[in-house]
């Protein structure tokens, strides 16, 4: 089984790594891009002893506690498998 | 007096803030390091700049789940005198002691200059050897110095006069130039609401010696240990 956890700022938060992103795809000569905004991406294989459930629990918590900052980001998570 | 100086793995300012307790103040200091979980004889704790675990996932983040980190938190419960400075103030706020974060600098730009910031609050154990309005100059070194925080928490810093220093120009001026890394409202270090914790970005351990430059710094050191007199005569 395994948990994929996106963390993404918060909207409002000003992402200056996407700006810069943005700018260059500007540059690059990419049309029709409004905004970039970026984020990390976890995977985390759990150990087969977890229902999906459980594993949804935990993952949630280790999002929520370490992944992810509350101040400044969101977080979602899958569980595959 | 003990001064305790916290070291991480990738922690690199831990022996300059040693060097100016031991020779500017004056005072026993001691490294401390992150797998400790007693800090019965200390006073005072410096968490100091550097890149703690190399930065990794956040600026602060992994050195905040550390095991020095949780005593520090009692140490700072019970009015214990907590300075962080550069990655110190990035892991004060990952680990909840100072509200906020501190966010990639505006310009993507790892900014490394003297500025200057203004005293804001002279009236907290770490700047009454300082005045308000006071211009001091010193060193910044970071990539992540842009503090944030939502509305709310911003009014409330301002408030309780919780804002100690802010980015300004020669005049005192805080401008958009004078701030180096895109800080809300020019913020360059706060305190907790207790005012035993501060955290700034500026490094006051590199600017005590006229031969680096500026000796500003001292006045952050003498007021703490001015502070320690105080509470030792009591």
């Amino acid at each position: 089984m395994k948990a994929k956890v996106y963390v993404t700022l918060k909207p409002g938060v000003l992402d200056p790594q996407g700006k810069a992103i943005r700018n260059s795809v500007g540059l690059m000569g990419y049309g029709g891009i409004a905004d970039v905004r970026q984020g990390k991406y976890f995977e985390i294989a759990l150990d087969a002893s977890l229902d999906s459930e459980r594993a949804r629990e935990t993952a949630e918590r280790m999002a929520r506690e370490v992944l992810a900052n509350p101040v400044i980001e969101d977080y979602r998570v899958e569980i595959e498998g | 007096m003990k001064f305790g100086v916290i070291v991480f793995p990738g922690s690199n300012c831990d022996h300059d803030a040693y060097h100016v307790i031991s020779k500017h103040v004056g005072q026993p200091v001691s490294f401390i390091w992150h797998r400790e979980t007693d800090l019965a004889e200390y006073d005072a704790l410096i968490i100091p700049g550097g890149f703690s675990y190399g930065d990794y996932l956040r600026v602060g983040a992994l050195a905040s789940f550390s095991p020095v980190m949780s005593s520090v938190k009692e140490f700072a419960a019970r009015g214990g005198l907590v300075l962080g400075i550069c990655n110190g103030f990035q892991i004060l706020c990952e680990s909840g002691l100072l509200p906020g974060a501190l966010m990639r600098n505006r310009d993507l730009h790892f900014v490394c200059q003297h500025v200057r910031v203004r005293v804001e609050n002279a009236d907290t154990p770490f700047t009454n050897e300082l005045r308000r309005g006071q211009i001091l100059s010193m060193p910044v070194a970071h990539a992540d110095g842009n503090y944030t925080c939502d509305d709310e928490t911003l009014e409330e810093l301002q408030r309780e006069d919780r804002i100690i220093f802010r980015y300004c120009d020669a005049e005192g001026r805080t401008t958009p130039e004078a701030n180096p890394n895109g800080a809300r409202d020019s913020i360059a270090g706060i305190c907790n609401r207790g005012r035993n914790v501060v955290g700034l970005m500026p490094h006051p351990e590199r600017a005590c010696e006229d031969l680096l430059g500026s000796s500003d710094g001292r006045g952050l050191f003498h007021s703490l240990a001015a502070t320690l007199a105080l509470a030792s005569e009591h």
